[in-house]
């Protein structure tokens, strides 16, 4: 087998992965009588056509990589973190409370002191699924996800009672949020909404590659994660490594939800948390649970997660059925990964390719 | 299809795989009522030969004949309608199904539209149990049988599926010595109703059971003869291409003092019963300990509870004057013990970190390796490069997933590293089970090598052939608790086989 038949084989796969989610697509759009051609134009191309577009697709984009970094962490330790939902909700309110609690502190204390809170806040919350499953094994499928609930009735709470914008009383808006924000707690922004937080983002990236490749912590969790057992028999402490690797992915779930209030909205509302914390287990998958990988996943599921807000206005198509969309396109693409990486199946092709060649040349 | 099978042939059967080629023009020939011995070693290609005769894979060229007329398995179930059954080295068996359930599974004939007619199933199983004196139980659930017993039990289905051809892949490496004598003396008798493929690499059961057989070597047959016209000797020299003599320990007794002293140790199995019942073993320096024994007398647990893998409920472990017991697996570790487990796949290696990476799973923050918690890429490369030529590790380079390495390429990733991290001691268990004789041979002089160099070493195995030859001592567990401790010229086969089944003098 050679390189070009390779590339060849891999351009067939992608394309055809391409047509068949478009194909699929285009079925539910045809039903609904939309404009097809225009509604991909909308949803995929054109938050690329303007810088004001672009900003917004970023804004999106770190969230979903600071939380994927964290979930790649735990996942390669061994512990699947669904929970960065409720993690992410608990890192605001700890961001918030800080917020609210001292709004006379200068920036340079203030605004660090509050993103490290929202890590504790969002530490504190991925740590109980963690040691629950290092001392009892106790599933982290039904921990973490209880305590999404837990954490998004707290928020709620919190929200519409203790933090709640004494300005709602009077005139509310019907959205329970909470007061504006000082100033002094505020992240800077580089054009349009963008903000500082993708800096973050990327000096994260780069600690989690460096901890988990390059040192003998991120050796053990990983040896921890791929094989428990050889890892205890070689004295690993796996279970510590577990209730850790949970903590580092809660807090970088929490920075994430302190991130983007102090970038974005700059109060806590309800419903910020826009299901970040579940896209982001897709997107850490999706990327190879590498740092590499995470990167250009993360802008990739913005890109969908903008477009489709785009969509209503744009050609009419309500957001619903984009996100049935996004999902065709999300199982069309993990499935085309495995089929890329069947070596089994590229070498059957190879040979009945060969073979037809073979017969034509005759 | 006719009923009886004369003669099966495969011809000229070639197969490859991504990058291998795992059947190379290979002619095999069985007639009626005889067995076939399939040699070769690990990786030689016998598997991938007889699968596809079952029609798991397709050959690329070739034919299969029965009785002289060419026949085409697309898969398992045109294998079986033709009378071609296969006992595979991993039993499928679904553990909580019993017996009749199991055999039920792949019986089409109960099949009734909305019913399971488990009854006549029952009826079948016991039938062909008395028939071949194949002992089992048909409502016993696969859980709580002995490994020799679910073999039984593949062997039942097989023949309740109405194979009138068998083909047994490995068949006794997973049994005691006395399961496979068993085991060999009921094929033998069967032989009269079947013909028999026979996978193997344990030569004195080729010798015992076959009429003729096939040595594969890389995918290509090197050698066809009768059984009965060559020693296992001149048959192991044609398998690994060279002369094979295992190595003996003929040395002079080291005189060491003890080093590991066991006393009254108490260990509960994961069942929670009493697997180590008052214990006592010393192990001194520079001499090896055989601990001989059927498997499942508290082997695991023993060496499990040295490690600091399970708790001790009462005794003492004493290590170079240190008390062991209930200290955790690190702890045992930095205090220089070895430890080659028994289930190399899951506790030896983490099968998807490179080789290299697996050198140094004790020792990823020593400063050897590391220097403030980061990784010395450069030396634990030089490391695995090192490690690789000295320990003969066949693979395309260090970067590949010890996963990845055939068994015998496993055990020396895992004697490699457990050797070179210097250990005052060494735990062996099972350290050759399933490997060839080119990797048992060489597994053998390393361990003889450390004991010269003063190292005790606690050997635990059930092949008795490789404890009289490597042992100083030779002790024998029975049910938890140590029968007696023999010298190495007191151990012989028999001697052993009858304290091992827990007859006392």
């Amino acid at each position: 087998m050679n390189k070009q038949f390779r590339l060849i084989y891999s351009i067939v796969i992608v394309l055809l992965a391409i047509i068949a989610t478009f194909l699929l697509s285009s079925v539910i759009l045809l039903v609904l009588g939309a404009n097809i051609p225009k509604t991909f134009y909308t949803i995929l191309i054109s938050p690329l056509t303007k810088m004001g577009h672009i900003s917004e697709v970023l804004i999106r984009a770190i969230p979903l990589c600071i939380i994927a970094l964290g979930v790649s962490v735990a996942y390669r330790s061994g512990i699947i973190n669904i929970g960065a939902e409720g993690q992410m909700a608990m890192g605001i309110l700890a961001f918030t409370a800080v917020a609210l609690a001292c709004p006379n502190v200068p920036k340079p204390i203030l605004l660090p002191f509050a993103l490290l809170m929202a890590a504790l806040g969002g530490a504190l919350w991925g740590f109980i699924p963690g040691i629950l499953k290092a001392k009892l094994q106790v599933s982290e499928l039904l921990s973490t996800v209880m305590l999404n609930y837990i954490a998004a009735q707290f928020y709620s709470f919190c929200l519409r009672v203790v933090m709640l914008d004494p300005a709602e009383k009077v005139n509310g808006s019907g959205t329970p949020q909470s007061m504006r924000l000082t100033s002094n707690i505020e992240l800077g922004r580089i054009t349009g909404r963008l903000h500082y937080g993708i800096v973050i983002a990327i000096v994260l990236a780069v600690f989690v590659y460096l901890l988990m490749w390059k040192t003998s912590y991120g050796y053990k969790m990983r040896a921890s994660g791929s094989q428990s057992r050889a890892a205890k028999y070689g004295g690993i402490n796996v279970s510590s490594y577990l209730a850790v690797a949970m903590i580092i992915s809660g807090a970088f779930a929490g920075l994430a939800g302190g991130v983007e209030i102090a970038g974005v909205h700059r109060r806590a509302i309800e419903g910020v948390t826009n299901n970040y914390g579940f896209s982001a287990v897709v997107v850490a998958l999706f990327g190879g649970l590498h740092p590499l990988g995470i990167i250009p996943a993360s802008f990739f599921f913005a890109l969908i997660i903008y477009g489709s807000t785009l969509a209503p206005r744009a050609v009419n198509v309500p957001a619903n059925i984009v996100q049935v969309m996004q999902g065709l396109i999300i199982i069309v693409i993990v499935t085309t990964q495995m089929i890329l990486s069947n070596k089994y199946l590229e070498d059957r092709v190879y040979r009945k390719v060969k073979h037809i060649f073979e017969k034509e040349a005759k | 299809m006719e009923d009886k099978i004369r003669l099966l042939s495969m011809e000229h059967i070639t197969k490859r795989f991504p990058g291998v080629l795992a059947s190379d023009d290979i002619s095999i020939k069985v007639k009626e009522g005889e067995i076939l011995a399939l040699v070769g070693e690990n990786g030689a290609g016998k598997t991938t030969l007889m699968n596809i005769l079952m029609g798991i894979y397709q050959q690329d060229e070739g034919v299969i004949k029965i009785n002289d007329k060419e026949v085409r398995f697309h898969g398992p179930e045109d294998a079986f309608k033709a009378g071609i059954g296969m006992v595979h080295q991993q039993y499928m068996l679904v553990p909580n199904m019993n017996v009749t359930e199991n055999v039920a599974l792949g019986y089409k004939k109960a099949w009734k539209p909305f019913k399971l007619d488990i009854d006549s199933v029952r009826k079948r199983v016991v039938e062909v149990s008395e028939h071949y004196g194949l002992y089992v139980n048909p409502d016993a659930y696969i859980w709580q049988l002995s490994v020799g017993e679910q073999q039984r039990v593949e062997l039942v289905k097989t023949l309740c599926l109405g194979a009138k051809f068998l083909i047994l892949d490995e068949p006794t490496s997973a049994l005691t010595p006395q399961e496979t004598d068993e085991l060999i003396l009921l094929l033998k008798k069967m032989k009269d109703e079947l013909s028999i493929i026979f996978i193997s690499h344990k030569l004195n059961e080729v010798k015992a059971l076959s009429d003729n057989f096939t040595i594969l070597r890389h995918g290509k047959v090197v050698f066809e003869g009768k059984t009965s016209d060559y020693a296992p000797s001149e048959i192991a020299a044609k398998m690994t291409g060279h002369e094979v003599k295992l190595p003996e320990n003929k040395e002079k007794d080291m005189n060491g003092e003890v080093v590991l002293s066991l006393k009254d140790v108490c260990v509960k199995s994961d069942r929670g019963f009493l697997a180590l019942d008052h214990f006592n073993l010393d192990v001194r320096a520079g001499e090896i300990v055989g601990l001989a024994g059927v498997s499942g007398n508290g082997q695991r647990e023993l060496a499990e509870a040295i490690n600091g893998l399970r708790s001790v409920e009462c005794g003492t472990i004493t290590f170079l004057g240190e008390d062991l017991a209930n200290k955790s697996p690190y702890y045992v570790i930095d205090h220089g013990m070895g430890y080659i487990p028994e289930e190399r796949n899951i506790e030896g290696i983490v099968p998807p970190f490179a080789i290299r990476e697996n050198f140094i799973l004790k020792d990823s923050d020593k400063s050897k390796f590391s220097q403030f918690k980061f990784l010395k890429k450069k030396v634990i490369n030089e490391n695995a490069e090192t490690l690789r030529k000295d320990f003969d590790i066949r693979c395309p380079d260090t970067a590949t997933s010890a996963g990845s390495l055939s068994g015998g390429n496993i055990q020396k990733v895992i004697l490699a590293r457990e050797i070179t991290r210097a250990p005052k001691f060494l735990i062996a268990v099972y350290p050759t089970r399933g490997l060839d004789l080119g990797a048992i041979e060489f597994i053998h002089e390393q361990l003889l090598k450390k004991r010269r160099e003063g190292i005790g070493i606690l050997l635990i195995s059930e092949e008795l052939d490789e404890i009289i030859n490597l042992s100083d001592r030779v002790a024998v567990i029975y049910k938890g608790s140590i029968q007696k401790v023999l010298k190495h010229n007191e151990a012989t086969r028999s001697s052993l086989g009858i304290l091992m089944a827990g007859v006392k003098e």
